[in-house]
């Protein structure tokens, strides 16, 4: 118990380190000292290269033109033919770069109590894993999480839009 | 006449004043409850069956005072608060569709010695039936002491009477109790005024949207966010003694369940493990916690001592399990599963033994919640919309009591008279919490000060 609260109390202080003008979250910061008094840190822009780096998501993304996402039928979690060839591009992208670490994000649409989507995006993001898992990709460099209907893509209420935001997104670590 | 006053102890600080928590822990002697009692016991004739009650006029005038005196509680003094406190009385009454309450502002305002012994012609022929009287009194040791009085006007006759010590900082208490007094004496149903809810404040785009754990009374009054947005929390739930909050927050990434201590503002995780958790719930007597977890993608809730200790998993198959709400005895658990190929509801006993389906009536069945009187069991209906509905123990007797296009999330009023739940809006998905009544009758939209959803309705205050 005493490890998780000092992890608790850790993450807060990196979420003041990061972001000084924002409080933090709910606890207060344990070592009050890592604070606003220092030289201001200017909000990180994201540069703009030239070419994507390999093996980062703007590179993933690229490369993937929109195989990066698989789309599920209504409280179904299956591989379909066409999802299977999306994770196939990215077990290949993933084995091609060694390093590359990825999140798979599920998702369901709003059509659902908020509860049992949570249940059904894990269940997503883990079906993906878990093929891609088989087409050799170490697990260890694969992890899950549900956004259950949190984040929708497609913010219409339509069958359109729901069926867009069924889906489960793998996103490159940075 | 001296007034028989139950004193309510302050058993908190001062601290408690300089951070609005709900550290402001009231007990009630005994021996002071029992002498008011007394006063009570012969008024059956007046507790009015569930059809007529319901129509009986209630003139509520300002409360007096013995001399107005300066209070924190209100700026202009005790008179002012005084009419205040009848405002709130009114307004408890009037928002819930019970009664045909009449309020201070368009009544004469009786004097302090009028308390005890109403000025009946003023009274008679104002269609009221009901009058309440009260006082407030300030303290030397700044303390207030509110008094209320029910009485009969046909009858001329005292019905019941209370009285409560507060801190200034919760003046609003005393109002809700005597509100709580007034309504269980004339319907017979048990007190839910004084009680608080949490929930998750909504603002921002629907495809950006912040989500804050939030608490408020069961009036809106005494708002406070306690998270501050940064990361998405949702499905909050008190613990029956109102000093934590289970939820739902992202702030390392992932779902996790946190208990938060409302008195120091710490929290801890349900269970040590780095696997999501979600859908908390308290045992009725707090000493257990239910979560969902997904292992390997596969969800089955468990159960924990609130103190921590060994989780006890209750439900084994492959597919969702997910919720789950206690019997009022503790004994039983109802929830949600999907092994039919949808979501249906389910009861177990609650070591996990026993289980079986209960709803067979057409659509799916989500996030039931059993009535904290035990007979009636309210849930989620989804077909194709999402209506709010109740069915008894044994999945039978289903009554649709909402038909919004997205109703979800039923929550009981601690006397298992109100469903609070809430309902989004189609394409911007804005959400607002809405209550109705056992009958489907009264259905109104709370006042938030932003958007809201997944309320969760604690009991009566300790």
């Amino acid at each position: 118990m005493k490890r998780l609260t000092l992890l608790i109390a850790a993450s807060s202080v990196l979420a003041l380190a990061a972001c000084k003008t924002n409080p933090p979250e709910v606890l207060p910061p344990v070592q009050p000292t890592v604070a606003p008094t220092m030289t201001p840190t200017p909000t990180p822009v994201p540069t703009a290269p030239a070419g994507p780096i390999a093996g980062s998501q703007a590179h993933f993304s690229r490369t993937m033109a929109g195989r990066d996402v698989i789309f599920f039928d209504t409280d179904k979690f299956n591989i379909d033919s066409e999802d299977a060839a999306a994770l196939r591009a990215q077990a290949e992208y993933m084995l091609q770069y060694a390093s590359a670490r990825a999140t798979i994000e599920g998702h369901a649409d709003e059509r659902g109590t908020r509860e049992y989507n949570l249940a059904l995006g894990e269940r997503r993001a883990t079906s993906a894993r878990n093929y891609l898992v088989s087409l050799g990709v170490p697990e260890s460099r694969l992890q899950v999480v549900s956004y259950g209907e949190e984040r929708p893509a497609v913010t219409a209420s339509n069958e359109q839009a729901w069926a867009r935001n069924r889906r489960a997104v793998t996103v490159m670590m940075q | 006449m001296m007034l028989k006053t139950a004193l309510l102890l302050f058993a908190g600080c001062t601290a408690c004043l300089a951070t609005p928590a709900l550290a402001q822990t009231l007990t009630l002697p005994g021996e002071e409850l029992s002498t008011v009692e007394q006063a009570d016991d012969e008024g059956l004739t007046v507790t009015v069956t569930a059809d007529a009650w319901n129509d009986l006029g209630i003139a509520i005038p300002a409360f007096a005072t013995n001399a107005d005196v300066a209070t924190p509680a209100n700026a202009a003094g005790t008179g002012a608060l005084g009419t205040e406190l009848a405002r709130v009385v009114f307004n408890d009454l009037r928002n819930n569709g019970l009664f045909r309450p009449v309020g201070p502002d368009s009544l004469p305002r009786p004097g302090y010695d009028q308390i005890a012994s109403p000025a009946w012609p003023t009274w008679q022929g104002r269609s009221a039936e009901m009058l309440v009287h009260g006082y407030v009194r300030a303290n030397p040791d700044g303390r207030l002491t509110v008094g209320c009085y029910l009485y009969d006007v046909a009858l001329q006759d005292e019905l019941v009477r209370e009285g409560w010590v507060v801190t200034p900082a919760e003046w609003r208490r005393a109002a809700h109790k005597c509100a709580d007094l007034v309504y269980s004496r004339l319907s017979g149903e048990s007190p839910f005024f004084d009680s608080r809810i949490a929930y998750i404040a909504e603002t921002g785009p629907k495809d950006n949207r912040i989500k804050r754990l939030a608490i408020m009374d069961s009036d809106g009054a005494n708002h406070r966010f306690i998270t501050n947005g940064q990361s998405t929390a949702l499905t909050p739930r008190y613990s029956p003694d109102y000093s934590r909050i289970a939820y739902l927050s992202y702030q390392d990434g992932h779902p996790r369940i946190y208990v938060y201590d409302i008195d120091s503002g710490r929290q801890t995780l349900v269970t040590e493990s780095s696997n999501p958790t979600f859908a908390p719930r308290w045992s009725p007597d707090g000493r257990y916690l239910l979560y969902s977890m997904a292992i390997a993608g596969n969800t089955d809730i468990y159960r924990i001592p609130a103190t921590g200790g060994t989780p006890q998993r209750l439900t084994t198959g492959p597919s969702i399990e997910v919720g789950g709400s206690f019997s009022p005895d503790g004994r039983q658990i109802v929830f949600e599963s999907d092994q039919s190929g949808e979501q249906q509801c389910y009861i177990m006993n609650a070591d996990g033994s026993n289980q079986r389906r209960i709803s067979f009536f057409g659509g799916r069945c989500a996030t039931p919640e059993w009535s904290p009187r035990g007979d009636q069991i309210a849930f989620t209906h989804i077909v194709g919309d999402f209506h709010v509905a109740v069915m008894d123990t044994s999945g039978r007797n289903m009554r649709t009591l909402t038909n919004g296009w997205q109703d979800e999330a039923p929550t009981w009023a601690p006397n298992g008279r109100i469903i609070q739940f809430f309902r989004s809006a189609r394409d911007n998905g804005d959400s607002a919490i809405w209550q109705v009544d056992l009958t489907g009758e009264n259905e109104r939209r709370l006042n938030t000060p932003v958007g809201a959803s997944d309320p969760a309705w604690g009991p009566v205050l300790p």
